[in-house]
């Protein structure tokens, strides 16, 4: 019972933020400026994601060089701005990230 | 040359453009069925989750404040926060999909994940004049969808035979497809102004309550690439006029 409520309530508010801004804002004529504004969301929004994850996997600002989200995180941006390949990307920085944390990680 | 746009031709590109980041998402949806019935949530409400809620990152809290016994009151509105991003998505979709009927926003707005919205945005840039780009969306969204579905199983199985599954470290995948996203797109000097403020602002801000950090970095990043942008485009228009008004004398003559 309690399972079916959280998932059906986390269902709704996921829901009601997805679906209003995409069909009711279209309707609408948006100013240049938020136009120019959203042309910043991807970079902004999986900047503000992914930095903290690799800073700080468990709370708190490490940059050790145990920290293999920190490094695993560094590999895959070369790879990214030398490749501009998605795929290789994931590849090379995941076999990184695990490698390095098998031999040094203490993260 | 002009090329044949097709319904199924687009849903095919958008299925493929997105098996990268359907690559991205897999080991995420196998630790989320796993670390869920590890956690305490039956395996019907991890796959039930999956199906109804489709959404990565807050099923992961979700399911782990459930474990913790948090009220689900707490939870809803957690969710509710984690996800407010995706209204900036929708907001960025939007004048692209506005002349669909809601039988195509219905289905699109509940399948807008990160990854479908990265792709997806992309096609929509493009300037060729497909009418059926709608369809690239369709392509991507289902496929993102079937995907997690399919991993949200083999998790939820993986985690009643294996313990410490959860403990590989393969939420860093979602890490690195949002790198290989990015990093491509850090071009311009207000890209990175806008990069740069989010990670330093998402850092600072990562004590607050409920992810609340992550919408202030995120409108700390928009904000300061604009201000760039409009410091720049003064500059360039500045130099332009000086250039102009250097040259003006002559051209009277030069007709």
């Amino acid at each position: 019972m309690n399972e079916l409520l959280l998932i059906l309530g986390m269902a709704l508010v996921t829901f009601g933020v997805r679906y209003p801004m995409l069909a009711i804002i279209g309707r609408l004529r948006l100013p240049d400026t938020a136009l120019r504004a959203l042309r910043y969301v991807p970079v902004a929004v999986l900047t503000a994601i992914t930095v903290p994850a690799m800073l700080m996997p468990e709370g708190t600002m490490d940059i050790r060089p145990g920290n293999s989200y920190l490094i695993g995180g560094i590999i895959a941006a070369l790879v990214a701005w030398r490749s501009k390949n998605l795929l290789l990307t994931i590849v090379v920085g995941m076999a990184a990230f695990l490698a390095w944390r098998a031999v040094v990680g203490s993260v | 040359m002009t090329t044949q746009y097709t319904r199924q031709g687009e849903f095919w590109t958008g299925v493929k453009d997105t098996f990268p980041l359907v690559l991205g998402a897999t080991p995420f949806g196998i630790i989320f069925g796993a670390v869920a019935v590890t956690g305490g949530l039956s395996p019907a409400a991890a796959i039930g989750m999956s199906v109804l809620v489709f959404a990565g990152s807050s099923q992961f809290i979700g399911a782990g404040l459930f474990a913790q016994g948090v009220g689900i009151g707490v939870i809803i509105i957690t969710t509710f926060v984690v996800n407010l991003r995706h209204a900036l998505y929708g907001a960025s979709l939007a004048p692209y999909v506005k002349r669909l009927s809601h039988r195509w926003l219905l289905p699109l707005g509940f399948w807008l994940t990160d990854e479908t919205y990265a792709v997806v945005i992309r096609r929509y840039q493009q300037p060729d004049e497909s009418p059926y780009k709608h369809w690239y969306h369709l392509g991507s969204s289902v496929f993102m969808y079937t995907n997690w579905q399919f991993w949200t199983i083999v998790g939820v199985v993986a985690g009643q035979q294996f313990t410490g599954l959860a403990k590989l470290g393969l939420d860093f995948a979602l890490v690195v497809t949002f790198i290989g996203i990015v990093v491509p797109l850090l071009v311009t000097r207000p890209m990175l102004a806008c990069t740069v403020v989010a990670a330093v602002v998402a850092v600072l801000a990562n004590g607050l309550p409920n992810k609340l950090g992550l919408m202030v970095a995120a409108l700390a990043g928009i904000a300061a690439g604009m201000l760039v942008e409009t410091v720049l485009n003064r500059h360039a228009a500045r130099n332009a006029k000086l250039f102009e008004s250097r040259q003006s004398p002559s051209f009277p003559a030069n007709r």
